[in-house]
């Protein structure tokens, strides 16, 4: 089989090509060894980073903006975002905090992306 | 007290600038901010890209500002926020800026020199003149996203966007993890406009349609948005073709249809301006032709990657710094031109002596060239090129031009024009 | 029981019911609406016309004229933008300067004064921008610009600060005749009212004919405008009309009070409602807005927007002379204010003042009721802070006493947060964002809200004490701006 496919892995974006089967594959067209990873996992386990919001009190504003520390498995996305949907944080919140340990047993944290002291 | 730089706008061309005039030596440095925190349009673009070239990662924008906000902290440089700044006056070696805010009122602040870092605001629905009613649901993409990160509201349920710049893609992606249905991305170009990494995660990924060549004709609804009417285009004059109306409904209209340098306070002053980047004219420290007045970032010319706000600010950080220090040069050498295929370049002019090993001209190219080369010429002659796969208008182009291939010529005119590739020769 | 309704809180209604105020009389103001001024009041082209167009022997001439003049104190007195700037009919031809002529001949009959015929030269001179083949003109110096839609909310204001009732989302559905009184059957309820006053703009006709066999018919006309940016203000320093035609004043280029240019409007028959712009009718007032002044830059433009005028036909659609229709009608005690186009905005200070003096107070004296004068009566409105007018130190005076002008909310207009809530805490007060943008302008800049409506909207509901996405864009429920909030986990309003 062969899939011609756009890496994003970073904002270059190369226009690579993967041929083969289950546990044999070749990539053509990356720039860097990322590609070939991300083509790859695109064919057997796709991937993808999750940035989002998560409700929070005390805060300078209403939302924290929350990321996973690590990309997770495409067809959980929306099952992630109900889980994140549901966290209620309480500010200060410092960049990195750990806001879901594990999230749905992906091995993957939640993290905060910003630092919101606590505000009045 | 009398400043020796302030810089008016605290995103990350603010804050790349005030680190760099500081570590410059620049010792009085102020920011003023009109939102209620540090970061600019960083805080609400919560999703990551950014700061590959500046720190190797991928960061969120909250993540890239708070490494700039925590360096301003470091360095103790001041910022007022909630601040705004109306007007800007020149009396040659004193700057004096009136800015308002509730504590203070409004107040003089006297200063050497002055960084313009407001960044950009985006083109409107009034602007482009869609048809129709003229129902609440039409946002800009920002604004949509400023209530969705920030005050955590959704702009509407059932959306339809236009443009598929990236703000436009992110938030076709940021609308559909909130549990909105975007129904379809239009773009009045044969092909994106945006990264192409952020069609694949945007829309692919969510099974949202790209109508390429496809623009809004109609609005409907008299109070919220009820609909819209969606044309394809002709390829080459961009109007719609009669007959190929489309009705989608829908209650949200969002729109990223391009982004315009927030000048008021530039064209107020009488700070000269490139008609082709609507920023002020530069030099190669972004120095205006207002001694003393420097400008760097969206404000200058509207940027894709951060990384290059930047690399952009930190220049206008280091030619502050110079000026008040009397050390920056003014005699011009060189002036840039954009000559076949590019839209502008920047920096407008260059005086030489303020360049130390190189000095990277920023430009666009007014279309998609697949098998091209950009070409920069000196008083005639070839003095570099650069090459790329594809040039694309989305994607801003970088020439790194060494000092010494400049240094031969006392002046003259360097133009950047777009060739095609000689065809390769097969050897037999 | 009231004993007067007025149907309609446009420029009309609510000049009427200021007039009627300066005597002791319960009066009630309805609209069906959200805000006052929502329909034509708001769509228009906010010309204080000198007055030699229309015919003497009309009451449109009639009005204009005398309304023209009263228009500097009205403005004085409500504290509404107002600035004469002069303008010109412009003649491409020398049988354009036919029209011209006869236009200059009727405007020395309606009295118009400043009024002349200039020619070339001094026209180019006057305006180095209108096209060069321009050969001459009808210059009127006492035209003048106004803010339509803060007129008729300041009015408003003075009305009820004088007495007026205001009802608004209050659509009337029907309308039953007591023979002494009448019960208005309306969205919110029925109201009685001895009197009625009909002032309800392109429904007029619709309100009518609940009560009486309809002998007059409206029919829409919309005007399609674009505003733009005020960087190009100075393009035109009068408002600059070409030769009229049957169809109207024709596609003119103007200058606004705020200091934009406005052009527009075109003409086209439509269904009452229908204030869509369409891209053909855009299309064409580009195109004919160029013939005066070629150089104008479509790229500035910020914003477009359409409004009905509504013309007076007989009932059986045989012409009339498309007058205002400002009398009494057969059904007694119901008084119609209808027909009221251009130069309705110009003729207002003057056709309600007529109508409350010479038809309604007579009926009501004729119906034997006394009426007295409003002792109190203050046709003064408290002063709106135009802080981006203001000197240096004004500025820094206002905000030590109120430190809410010290926060820029509209960066494009420099409107501060203490404009913002001003207006919205005053009688006839802004309650939605639309309501804000109409009276102190935040967000009728160029970048249209993209900055300031965000805050607008948390200001409002700051105020009004309700979530962001219960402050709506317009008329309540249905221009919603915001919808829900973006988390499913239960939290605190």
């Amino acid at each position: 089989m062969k899939k011609d496919m756009t890496c994003i892995m970073c904002p270059i974006g190369c226009q690579m090509t993967i041929e083969g089967s289950e546990g044999n594959y070749t990539v053509t067209g990356n720039s860097c060894k990322n590609g070939e990873k991300y083509a790859i996992e695109e064919m057997t386990a796709p991937k993808r980073i999750i940035p989002t919001t998560v409700v929070v009190k005390d805060a300078l504003i209403a939302r924290c903006p929350v990321k996973t520390a690590a990309p997770v498995p495409k067809e959980k996305i929306f099952d992630i975002m109900d889980v994140i949907n549901k966290v209620v944080l309480t500010a200060p919140v410092h960049i990195g905090d750990v806001v879901i340990k594990d999230v749905l047993d992906t091995g993957v944290d939640v993290v905060a992306t910003k630092t919101m002291p606590r505000v009045n | 007290m009398i400043y020796n730089v302030v810089i008016l706008g605290g995103g990350p061309a603010g804050l790349a600038a005030a680190v760099a005039a500081k570590k410059e030596g620049a010792e009085n440095v102020l920011i003023l901010e009109r939102d209620r925190e540090l970061g600019g349009i960083l805080n609400q673009c919560i999703h990551n890209g950014f700061g590959l070239h500046t720190f190797g990662e991928q960061l969120t924008g909250p993540e890239y500002a708070e490494r700039y906000i925590n360096e301003v902290v470091q360095l103790k440089i001041p910022y007022e926020l909630n601040t705004m700044v109306l007007d800007l006056e020149d009396h040659g070696e004193l700057k004096i800026i009136h800015a308002i805010n509730e504590e203070k009122g409004y107040f003089p602040i006297e200063t050497e020199s002055v960084i313009l870092t407001m960044g950009c605001r985006e083109r409107t629905a009034g602007a482009i003149g869609i048809p129709g009613y003229r129902p609440a649901g039409v946002y800009t993409a920002g604004a949509a996203q400023r209530f969705m990160n920030m005050e955590g509201y959704m702009a509407g349920k059932e959306a339809v966007i236009l443009g598929s710049g990236d703000i436009g893609l992110i938030m076709a992606r940021r609308m559909t993890l909130e549990g909105a249905h975007v129904q379809a991305v239009c773009e009045i170009m044969p092909h994106s406009n945006g990264l192409v990494r952020n069609v694949v995660q945007c829309l692919d990924d969510y099974d949202i349609p790209l109508k390429l060549s496809h623009t809004i004709s109609f609005i409907h609804g008299k109070d919220r948005v009820e609909g819209v009417t969606v044309m394809k285009v002709d390829k080459e004059t961009l109007k719609p073709i009669p007959g190929t109306e489309e009705f989608i409904k829908c209650d949200t209209l969002l729109l990223s249809v391009g982004l315009i340098p927030e000048n008021e306070i530039t064209r107020k002053a009488e700070v000269a301006i490139d008609g082709k980047t609507n920023g002020p004219v530069v030099g190669e420290l972004r120095q205006t032709n207002m001694p003393g007045v420097f400008a760097c970032g969206n404000v200058v010319q509207v940027h894709d990657l951060v990384d290059f706000v930047s690399e952009e600010s930190v220049l206008a950080g280091e030619g502050a710094a110079k000026y008040i220090k009397g050390e920056l040069d003014t005699e011009i050498n060189f002036d840039t031109k954009n000559g076949d295929g590019i839209s502008y370049v920047v920096p407008q002019h260059v005086a030489l002596k303020n360049v130390e090993d190189s000095i990277t001209f920023y430009m666009r190219v007014r279309k998609v060239f697949p098998n091209h080369t950009v070409k920069a010429y000196l008083n005639g002659e070839v003095i570099a090129k650069k090459n790329a796969p594809k040039f694309l208008p989305a994607e801003m182009v970088n020439f790194k031009i060494k000092r010494s291939l400049l240094e031969k010529y006392p002046n003259g005119e360097i133009t950047f024009i777009v060739e095609e590739k000689p065809e390769k020769k097969i050897k037999l | 029981m009231f004993d007067i309704a007025i149907i309609g809180a446009g420029v009309a209604g609510s000049f009427i019911a200021r007039e009627l105020s300066r005597y002791q009389l319960d009066v009630l103001l309805l609209d069906g609406e959200s805000d006052v001024g929502n329909q034509i009041t708001m769509a228009n082209s906010a010309i204080v016309h000198a007055g030699y167009d229309a015919p003497s022997y009309k009451k449109k001439g009639q009005f204009s004229s005398t309304g023209n003049v009263m228009y500097e104190k009205t403005c004085k007195d409500l504290d509404v933008p107002f600035k004469r700037t002069g303008s010109l009919v412009v003649a491409h031809s020398a049988h354009e300067m036919m029209t011209i002529h006869d236009l200059y001949k009727n405007g020395l009959k309606n009295g118009t004064p400043n009024l002349r015929i200039i020619y070339e030269d001094e026209l180019h001179e006057m305006e180095p921008n209108l096209n060069p083949e321009a050969c001459g003109a009808l210059y009127a110096g006492d035209a003048g610009l106004v803010s339509p839609f803060e007129i008729a909310v300041k009015a408003t204001e003075n009305a009820i600060n004088n007495g007026v009732t205001l009802k608004l989302d209050t659509l009337v559905q029907d309308i039953k005749n007591n023979d002494g009184s009448f019960t208005l059957k309306t969205t919110t309820g029925d109201y009685e009212a001895k009197f009625v006053v009909n002032a309800a703009g392109v429904y007029a006709d619709d309100i009518y004919n609940m009560v009486g066999d309809p002998y007059f018919k409206l029919l829409a006309r919309r005007g399609v405008y674009f505003i733009f940016d005020k960087e190009i203000g100075n393009i035109v320093n009068n408002v600059i009309f070409p030769c009229p035609t049957k169809n109207g004043k024709g596609i003119l280029v103007s200058p606004t009070v705020h200091g934009n240019i406005l052009i527009g409007p075109d003409a086209m028959p439509v269904k009452k409602g229908e204030i869509c712009t369409t891209q053909d009718r855009l299309d064409y007032v580009k195109a004919n807005a160029l013939k005066n002044v070629p150089s104008l830059d479509f790229r500035k433009i910020i914003r477009s927007y359409a409004g009905t005028r509504n013309t007076a036909v007989k009932a059986d659609f045989t012409t009339t002379d498309g007058d205002f229709i400002i009398e009494e009608s057969p059904v007694k005690g119901f008084v119609n204010f209808a027909g009221y186009e251009s130069p309705g905005l110009t003729s207002a200070p003057a056709s309600t003042y007529y109508v409350v003096e010479e038809v309604i107070v007579p009926m009501l004296e004729r119906e034997g009721y006394t009426v007295k004068v409003n002792e109190n009566f203050n046709p003064v409105n408290k002063r709106h802070v135009y802080f981006d007018q203001l000197s240096e130190e004004e500025k820094m005076e206002i905000i030590k006493e109120n430190p809410k002008y010290g926060k820029v909310i509209c960066r494009c207009e420099t409107i501060t947060e203490g404009e913002i809530l001003d207006v919205i805490h005053r009688s006839a007060g802004a309650t939605t964002v639309k309501g804000v943008k109409k009276r102190c302008r935040a967000g009728m800049g160029r970048c249209q809200g993209g900055f300031c409506q965000p805050r607008v909207v948390e200001i409002l509901a700051r105020e009004m004490d309700c979530r962001l996405d219960e402050v709506m864009y317009d008329k309540k429920t249905d221009a919603y701006m915001l919808n829900g909030k973006t988390k499913s986990v239960e939290e605190d309003a």
